[in-house]
């Protein structure tokens, strides 16, 4: 199956390869996988006081089109507050990155890994107060 | 009711998780061969298309019951529980941890000292892992119910098979080197 030029891009060059210390305060995780295809993926927020997200990693095992999925979700969500990362649809990445419809799950797993790690980073905010 | 079909009914057995492989493998035989194309040379042409179609749903009706991942999620179908795995991708951290760190170190294993040794051990991990969730799929399939906990085991064992597959094929290719 050919991969759009957009998805080669992020799978040869995924932005924001890593991980931040889930224990921080200001970071938020999320895990999720994918059961059809065994994918799993890390998605890590860090917010700043104000409720924006300063910076993003991400951790993917999976093929190209779920690497490409949460290395562009990885950019989207800087600069955004929760509630708008919150907004980020599945469809929209699916349709940056022209996913065939076999591949759709890969954005679906990644916005679900947003979601998950905005959800951790709210459960923890929610303890601490 | 169920609207699945019953591919135990089939084989005239028992809806249950726990199957004697050997009695399955025999009833299939039987049945296929009282089924057999030979036997339809003079009938017409919708007899042939009838004893065409019940072969092709004993072969599938086999292999469902003969896989354990399959053969459980069937059991939940015939029991009213399906889902579609699209939307079944939020499981316990622990075990997607888990699952990572094997992806990690099977990634890694080409650059080890001993890449068969290292690929050898995340199989036997692995390997234990998924005996030991089939194992609980038994006691809950066939004795306590539990469907929902039955349904994530069956996700995880999922990951686990997928997991196993790309070993093996490491394993293989690293043999040949």
């Amino acid at each position: 199956m050919a991969y759009s030029e957009k998805v080669l891009d992020h799978y040869e060059n995924p932005r924001n390869v890593g991980s931040f210390d889930k224990d921080e305060p200001n970071v938020g995780t999320g895990m999720v996988g994918a059961p059809a295809c065994g994918d799993v993926m890390k998605l890590q927020i860090k917010v700043n006081d104000q409720g924006v997200i300063e910076d993003a990693r991400f951790k993917t095992y999976g093929c190209g089109s779920a690497i490409a999925s949460s290395s562009l979700l990885t950019e989207w969500v800087k600069g955004k507050t929760l509630e708008e990362a919150r907004q980020i649809k599945n469809t929209d990445i699916a349709e940056e990155l022209e996913l065939p419809p076999v591949k759709v799950h890969c954005s679906v797993l990644a916005e679900d890994a947003i979601k998950s790690a905005i959800d951790d980073l709210l459960a923890k905010q929610d303890k601490k107060s | 009711m169920s609207a699945e079909t019953n591919h135990f009914a089939l084989f005239g057995l028992e809806p249950r998780f726990a199957i004697d492989l050997d009695e399955l493998t025999r009833r299939y035989r039987d049945l296929q061969q009282a089924v057999h194309p030979d036997r339809y040379a003079s009938a017409s042409d919708a007899e042939r298309r009838l004893s065409m179609q019940r072969s092709v749903a004993l072969n599938e009706a086999l292999q469902v019951l003969r896989d354990p991942l399959r053969r459980a999620r069937h059991l939940l179908a015939l029991r009213g529980l399906e889902w579609e795995d699209e939307y079944e991708t939020r499981m316990d951290p622990a075990f997607l941890m888990q699952q990572m760190e094997w992806r990690e170190a099977l990634g890694g294993a080409r650059e080890a000292a001993d890449p068969l040794e290292v690929t050898g051990r995340i199989l036997d991990e692995v390997s234990a892992e998924r005996r030991r969730i089939i194992a609980r799929l038994g006691e809950l399939l066939d004795g306590e119910g539990a469907p929902e906990e039955a349904k994530g085991l069956i996700l995880q064992l999922q990951f686990l098979g997928k997991l196993i597959q790309e070993a093996e094929a490491l394993e293989a290719e690293l043999e040949e080197i």
